[in-house]
């Protein structure tokens, strides 16, 4: 077999092409996995890429309640107002609500607001993430201020209960942090209506 | 390339005598030969070059491992060590060095000319370098190489910078390399046989690479795509991988180890193939089973496609799909184990001597089967979920690609070196290099499975101090294997320079048309077709 290498003989471009096409085919192979996976996982159910959202979901799967919201002072140059006076929501589900206080004095004022709770017992089921009832506040003169409040309420919250009425009143910290004292104008603010401060546990 | 199309045609034109026609002189030769021996030379120098440069990459680790704390390297850096140590060491070193005796042996081995596509084959080869140059490039780049390690995980990679994107391009470049340099040794095996040599007299060696090609075939392109899909969520707003837009980075995982499996056994076949050969040539007896091992080559090439998340336990895969992959994982263990078997039956009451090819076979024997040992422990579930990315893993792998891989190299380098340059090595600097080799392995990578044990994670480069002792010696180890590579080179030079002249045949007890050849083999053989007997025939019968 003289000129052995010059031509190539067609049965290797026959193998080489076949070869070629798996090649290619492996290459295609990877990209129809990312449907394939999803449509795998759903299917089988193991893996469950839903997950997340079913999480999210079970969070508010509980029972709605009505959530009203009372805002009063006491003896302090405040005007504090709930922004939002009820909403509708659920057991276990993670809100926030707002509070505005205003300064109306032209001195700093340092003030520490109350919860209560109505009904009373309802007071161990509101769990508060964070709230600005948690430490004093100081306000300067004039300011203007809106705080929040995150809380969620706890799903074994009993069944005879379908309102829960939460009240803040706010007391000046005589002495407080930042505070001047005996400053106090207005010291007899007309108390707004509502339930009265327990001084029950925040 | 016309140049290289004349100098193609006018070496193969004149055959009478074709000693006298060899590449074009120079550099440019180099660039244009499309001879199955240049280009295996090429591969082969290029394999060890990047294994140093890969070497030098892992004693950057093992010095900043040598005291806990942080000594030379930020930890950035040291991430961009490892990944870069790893990726050069697989792609760049061990896969090109048995691509480097395929296209020197296959052929002589089967009795054919050349390879099938020998100008395909030049540009196999010559892939490689740019591949190379992206990588060590990137260390260049703001931000550094990629520092994901070598399994380039997303979220991490689709964040790093422009590094991660040299990384992508030159794994797709070496995949091409790779993919091509397989049509060709397929296509050669499948056609270009000596008459009489049927599939079941082939040597074990083109057997091995025969399975091998076809993994890689098969797997090398699910690599690319898993790399472009990365390519694409980095740079054109598609979320195959990245959680925040709907995509799984967990299948990543999937896809990256339905090739990284395969390309495990990629890396192993060949090494087996080589050991097939030098075991029966230094116990003076045919290769033992050969029907068995044709078949449990076969058989492992199947089973890897289908075991890849073993190294996946952690992810949250259910309990079902844990035991089947741990279950399918030991299955492996029965083709390896009967290959194993038969090489220590084919020492049986054979005439053995011990120059430095059996020497690293049996290296390659001892240690892989401790390798695969540790691999059949990580390979259980409830063990691999205390194990997991420890050093003990680490110990695991580096014994079936350095102890295992490797050795088998050099098993294969010596003991085809005097047919390559016609003389013989230094066979007393040979045995140095092998005892200093095996003795600073162990000494490096054994401490590790007690540190892997005792719960110290990889990929770190501190560590709290109760590791600080093993850490150390195996520090030392790895210096000392380090600087014993050096050995190899001066014996390769040494023998490139001179030595005592190789006969035909110098070890008695091969078997094979290669060795029918003169030493050094001309530049073209079997320009016409060899008359294949049963003495030729490495195969056992």
């Amino acid at each position: 077999m003289p000129t052995v290498m010059t031509a190539i003989p067609a049965n290797n471009y026959r193998i080489a092409s076949g070869l070629s096409l798996v090649a290619i085919a492996s290459f295609l192979f990877a990209f129809v996995q990312p449907p394939l996976y999803r449509a795998f996982c759903e299917w089988t159910g193991i893996y469950d890429v839903q997950k997340a959202d079913e999480f999210r979901g079970s969070l508010i799967a509980g029972r709605p309640i009505t959530m009203e919201f009372d805002a009063n002072t006491h003896g302090t140059g405040l005007r504090f107002t709930a922004l939002q006076t009820s909403m509708a929501m659920h057991t276990g589900e993670l809100v926030q609500v707002n509070f505005r206080v205003e300064n109306l004095t032209n001195s700093t004022v340092t003030g520490q607001a109350v919860p209560s709770y109505g009904p009373k017992h309802a007071a161990n089921f509101v769990k508060k993430l964070d709230c600005f009832c948690f430490r004093q506040q100081v306000f300067a003169p004039g300011e203007v201020r809106v705080m929040p409040v995150v809380f969620a309420l706890d799903r074994n919250l009993p069944e005879d209960i379908g309102t829960v009425t939460l009240s803040y009143t706010f007391f000046e910290v005589p002495g407080g942090i930042g505070s001047n004292s005996g400053n106090s104008v207005g010291t007899n603010a007309p108390a707004a209506t509502g339930s009265t401060a327990t001084g029950s546990g925040i | 390339m016309q140049a290289s199309h004349d100098t193609h045609d006018h070496a193969h034109g004149d055959h009478g005598d074709h000693a006298h026609h060899g590449r074009a002189p120079g550099l440019m030769g180099w660039f244009m030969t499309t001879n199955h021996k240049d280009i295996g030379t090429m591969y082969l120098w290029f394999s060890f070059v990047m294994f140093l440069v890969g070497g030098a990459m892992s004693l950057v680790i093992r010095g900043e491992l040598f005291s806990p704390g942080l000594q030379f390297v930020s930890p950035e850096f040291y991430n961009q060590m490892l990944t870069l140590h790893a990726l050069i060491m697989v792609f760049g070193a061990i896969m090109p060095a048995f691509v480097g005796f395929a296209n020197w042996m296959i052929p002589m081995m089967i009795g054919a000319p050349d390879m099938a596509f020998a100008r395909m084959n030049n540009w196999s080869f010559w892939l490689l370098p740019p591949a190379a140059i992206l990588l060590t490039g990137s260390l260049l780049v703001p931000g550094g190489a990629a520092g994901t390690g070598w399994t380039l995980y997303p979220p991490l990679s689709v964040q790093m910078g422009i590094g991660m994107d040299m990384a992508i391009f030159a794994v797709h470049i070496l995949g091409m390399s790779s993919i091509m340099g397989s049509i060709n040794i397929i296509t050669t095996i499948l056609n270009m046989r000596a008459p009489g040599m049927t599939l079941m007299r082939m040597p074990m060696f083109c057997w091995t690479w025969l399975v091998t090609a076809f993994l890689l075939i098969a797997s090398m392109p699910i690599l690319a795509g898993a790399v472009t899909m990365l390519l694409t969520d980095r740079h054109f707003g598609t979320s195959f991988f990245n959680a925040a837009g709907g995509g799984d980075p967990v299948l990543f995982q999937h896809i990256f180890w339905f090739f990284g499996h395969p390309e495990v056994y990629i890396i192993a076949l060949p090494a087996f193939g080589v050991v097939s050969h030098v075991i029966p040539a230094f116990s003076r007896k045919h290769l033992f089973g050969y029907t068995s091992m044709v078949y449990a080559i076969a058989a492992i090439g199947l089973i890897s496609f289908f075991v890849w998340a073993h190294h996946m336990y952690v992810t949250g895969i259910p309990l079902t799909g844990q035991l089947y992959f741990m279950y399918a994982t030991l299955l492996i263990a029965v083709p390896t184990g009967v290959k194993v078997f038969n090489w220590i039956t084919t020492m049986w009451r054979g005439e053995l001597t011990f120059e430095t090819p059996m020497l690293f076979a049996l290296g390659f024997l001892f240690l892989f089967t401790v390798g695969g040992l540790t691999g059949l422990v990580l390979a259980i579930t409830a063990v691999d979920i205390q194990l997991q990315d420890t050093y003990y893993v680490v110990a695991h792998f580096h014994y079936v690609m350095v102890a295992g891989a490797l050795f088998s190299a050099y098993a294969g380098a010596y003991f085809w070196l005097p047919k390559w340059t016609g003389r013989m090595y230094d066979e007393a600097l040979g045995k140095v290099h092998f005892w200093t080799s095996i003795v600073f392995f162990n000494v490096a990578f054994f401490p590790q499975h007690f540190l892997g044990l005792a719960g110290m994670p990889r990929r770190i480069p501190d560590y709290a101090t109760q590791f600080t002792d093993f850490n150390m010696v195996s520090s030392i180890g790895a210096f000392g294997f380090g600087f014993s590579q050096l050995i190899f080179l001066w014996v390769v030079l040494k023998n490139i320079k001179g030595g005592e002249v190789a006969l035909a045949k110098p070890w008695d007890g091969a078997t094979g048309l290669e060795w029918t050849l003169p030493s050094p083999a001309p530049y073209h053989t079997f320009e016409d077709p060899p008359v294949v007997t049963e003495e030729h025939l490495a195969a056992a019968h």
